[in-house]
């Protein structure tokens, strides 16, 4: 829900630049359509109680999306079903992971949910998010000031070497687990879902609720995170940041392969 | 530029009066070390011109950019692990608690003017170094380069191989980053699992409980000091021993048994070699200059606490990193209250048995052939079809255990489950060079046969006559003297009899190795011989 908030005002700057006027009306309704949720936020707590004032009107829209595309799996009272878990008590910021990074709705049982491109605005995913939070309190949606990248990128560092490498790989590049299972490379995945990502532990992901890391050192993680992808190149192309084994592939075939062309050309008859 | 059969003459006239600074200069030496002689006598020295033949320079030119590049690194690196914080200027390390040789390191990759390019051409060039002496042992095998008299070079550059091999292991950890740490955790576990000595062993290694506070100085010494020396002398004794034997070439007309045929050293080969020194160090700063190589900031310290996912040795290790994924892991077996991990155990002895085969193939192969001749002419792979058979056959195996290391980025590059991908590389381990074996010979007699075809009846011209009978034929033209000379110079071999003994008895390793011949030449075609040349003559079609 924050993540639309900002992303509105963004948008609406770019449009109505010639017009301050505009642009503080755009604010204006955005702020009037999210409704009064922006200051009922407090910065994040795990257990966050979610039955903030969420607007009624949106609460409903969620219903109806919920129903039309979640229920046959979730159940319509989010009780859960063969198919799909229950979601009573996951929480907005548990939908909003799901749902933002493309992964619910579900098509194909596998494994493990794929990211796909997501289905829904981000007006819909935010009163998804909103309807099933109001069936039991649950981790909500983190507070943007948590999710600015500006915090202590070594600490944060050193916690995603601590907690999260054996998963995701030390540079974030990803790594196989059990089954068919992975965990996913995390460049390109937006600081918000990050941090829901460590709220809301989806599948085969531990929760990293606020007692394990504190709000502040997520913000530490997602700030070395995000230091670390926009600053790979410093050697040069990072080969998909895959270690020795696109070294070793790399050096084979393009190294020798030039070298061994370039013999090639060397001895080839002049005449 | 031609090419000459005898040596050629390069002596130059004594130095002459009037020669300026340089001649006198030379003059001035040559008197005091007689250096002209052993630059004539090396400069006659002919060189063959393939383009497999300069693999083997590749590896002496990557070398020699190590020594440089590496010689730079030493002004800065520091091999300890005392304990430091980072100040440099990598933001996402800055204050991070680690060894001096990290943090030195990151220096020469952030603070080091030129460090990070000379880093990067280090590890490239060491990777390359490794590579292409696979390759050029490659080209010795399968062109069957390590027979007689050349058996004992093969063995010096095998042992330059594995030189190589640690010189690159030892390497790999100085960092002392996050992933050479998990590189070494892996050895000391190795090391650990072998019997009764491994957990002393290993104490001594680390100069005590891993990671301990020496082992890093000690690579070091290995590093920089014991290996480089001994690399520099096995290539030495490789070079001289190239020298000496004078260098195979292959089939060609007027090649013998007795000659070689190419370039002499000075002065084509020496300039086109040297060219392709740059040539090699070109390559190199590219790909150092635009790749990057173990970018060690993205990995931290070590700590034994994280492992990461994905975590890999460079891919000459990979082969030993790959057996250790491969085997089962319940094979622990406890006896007299000791342990024994089998499932390193069985990847160790299975990687040293492949190791010594390898290494001593050219005598098992002799022993096997009965062949005591000197060879100076390559075989063309499909002409030695067993012995190129059996190379398949071990390029699959290595290759198998070499994409095991990988086995976890197959799975999630391949959408596969990881169980899938070991399960799979298990079978393809022993059932993968038994199907490469096969396929290889049947390709190997085709392909001699059809040689045979062509060396008597010339190709298929593509064009179609109608006989004045009505039968249609396909003209065959004759191939020129020249290609004939390449299908049809190779000898022929035939399984070795069963002979007694000076004492009149068959003894059982005579059988075996009767046995094994037969193996080695039975399926075989018979190289085309002079009088079916002959008398194919004329009737082309
Ligand atoms: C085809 C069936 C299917 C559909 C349709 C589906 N889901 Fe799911 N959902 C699953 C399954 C199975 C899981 C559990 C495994 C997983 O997370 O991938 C799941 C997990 C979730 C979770 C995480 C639960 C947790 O414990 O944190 C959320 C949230 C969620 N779904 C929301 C939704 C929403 C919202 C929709 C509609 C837009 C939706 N799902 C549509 C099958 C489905
Ligand atoms: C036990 C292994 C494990 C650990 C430890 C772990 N993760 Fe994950 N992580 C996963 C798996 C598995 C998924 C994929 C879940 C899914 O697809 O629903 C995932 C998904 C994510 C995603 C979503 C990526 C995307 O593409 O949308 C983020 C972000 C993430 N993890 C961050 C972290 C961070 C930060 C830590 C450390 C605090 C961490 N993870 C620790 C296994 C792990």
């Amino acid at each position: 829900m924050f993540r639309t908030h900002t992303r509105s005002p963004r948008q609406s700057r770019n449009t109505g630049r010639r017009s301050p006027l505009a642009t503080t009306a755009l604010i204006a309704v955005g702020l009037l359509f999210t409704g009064g949720a922006y200051a009922a936020f407090s910065t994040t707590t795990a257990s966050a109680e979610t039955s903030h004032a969420a607007s009624a009107g949106t609460v409903e829209e969620g219903k109806k999306l919920f129903q039309a595309n979640c229920a046959s799996c979730h159940g319509l009272a989010l009780q859960g079903t063969d198919d799909g878990p229950s979601l009573i008590g996951v929480g907005s910021a548990s939908v909003d992971f799901q749902v933002g990074t493309g992964r619910m709705p579900l098509q194909a049982q596998g494994p493990q949910a794929p990211v796909k491109p997501v289905q829904f605005t981000d007006e819909q995913v935010r009163a998804l998010a909103e309807y099933v939070a109001t069936t039991g309190p649950g981790p909500s949606i983190p507070d943007e000031s948590l999710l600015q990248a500006d915090g202590d990128a070594a600490n944060g560092a050193e916690l995603f070497r601590v907690n999260c490498a054996m998963c995701h790989n030390v540079a974030g590049a990803g790594g196989a687990l059990t089954e068919g299972k992975y965990a996913p490379a995390l460049t390109g995945v937006e600081p918000v879902h990050i941090y829901e990502a460590m709220v809301t532990g989806p599948q085969n992901m531990p929760v990293f609720n606020d007692a394990n890391l504190s709000p502040e050192d997520k913000r530490d993680i997602i700030t070395a995170l995000k230091f670390t992808q926009e600053n790979s190149t410093v050697g040069g192309h990072a080969l998909g940041s895959l270690g020795p084994v696109a070294e070793g592939l790399f050096i084979w075939i393009f190294g020798l392969g030039a070298i061994v062309a370039l013999t090639v050309w060397i001895t080839a008859r002049s005449n | 530029m031609s090419t000459v059969t005898a040596p050629a003459d390069t002596t130059k006239a004594p130095a002459k009066k009037s020669g300026g600074f340089t001649a006198a200069a030379s003059n001035y030496l040559d008197e005091r070390t007689s250096i002209s002689a052993a630059v004539k006598e090396f400069g006659r020295k002919i060189f063959p011109d393939h383009w497999s033949f300069l693999l083997g320079e590749v590896a002496l030119y990557s070398f020699v950019i190590i020594l440089l590049s590496g010689t730079f690194l030493t002004f800065f690196f520091q091999a300890s692990m005392a304990e430091v914080h980072y100040e440099g200027s990598y933001i996402p390390l800055k204050g991070v608690e680690m060894s001096a040789a990290m943090a030195s390191t990151l220096d020469i990759s952030f603070d080091i003017r030129g460090g990070l390019l000379m880093r990067q051409v280090h590890h490239w060039a060491a990777l390359l170094f490794v590579a292409s002496i696979g390759l050029h042992m490659l080209r010795v095998f399968f062109t069957g380069a390590f027979r007689k008299p050349r058996e004992l070079n093969w063995v010096i550059g095998f042992v330059l191989f594995i030189l190589a091999m640690a010189e690159g292991f030892t390497g790999y950890s100085l960092p002392d980053d996050l992933l050479s740490g998990n590189g070494l955790r892996i050895i000391d576990g190795m090391v650990k699992g072998i019997p009764v000595i491994g957990t002393w062993t290993s104490y001594l290694l680390f100069g005590g409980e891993f990671p301990g506070t020496e082992i890093v100085g000690r690579l070091y010494s290995l590093h920089i000091l014991l290996l480089p020396a001994m690399v520099l002398a096995f290539i030495a004794l490789h070079l001289l021993f190239v020298v000496v034997h004078k260098h195979t070439q292959y089939a060609g007309p007027g090649h013998t048994e007795q000659n070689v045929v190419g370039y002499p050293v000075l002065p084509v080969y020496a300039a086109k070699a040297g060219g392709f020194f740059f040539i090699v160090f070109g390559v190199v700063m590219l790909i150092a200059s635009l790749f990057t190589i173990n970018p060690i900031w993205n990995y931290g310290p070590y700590d034994p606490s994280p492992v990461s996912a994905g975590t890999q040795p460079d891919w000459y290790i990979g082969f030993a990193d790959g057996g250790l994924r491969l085997a089962p892991s319940n094979l622990d077996l406890v006896l007299f209250n000791h342990t024994f991990s089998f499932g390193i155990l069985l990847p160790l002895a299975v990687i040293g048995i492949f190791i010594v085969a390898v290494m001593f193939y050219p005598f098992l192969e002799a022993w096997i052939t009965g062949d005591k001749r000197e060879h100076h002419i390559l075989d063309r792979p499909r002409n030695a079809a067993t012995r190129t058979a059996i190379g398949a056959a071990g390029v699959t195996f290595y290759a198998v255990l070499w994409a095991a290391a990988s086995s976890d980025i197959i799975a999630t590059h391949f959408s596969v489950t990881m169980e899938g991908v070991i399960r799979t590389l298990q079978v393809l381990l022993f059932v993968g060079p038994v199907i490469a074996y096969f396929v290889t010979k049947r390709i190997c007699l085709g392909l001699q046969k059809k040689d045979r075809e062509i060396a008597l009846h010339g190709y298929e011209s593509g064009r179609i006559v109608r006989l004045p009978g009505g039968e249609y034929i396909e003209v065959h033209e004759p191939v020129s003297d020249y290609e004939r000379w390449k299908l049809a110079s190779h000898e022929e071999y035939k399984p070795l009899m069963i002979r007694p003994n000076s004492r009149g008895k068959i003894t059982v390793a005579q059988k075996v190795r009767a046995g094994l011949s037969r193996w080695f030449f039975e399926d075989r075609i018979s190289p085309v011989t002079r009088t079916e040349i002959e008398s194919s003559h004329g009737d082309h079609h």
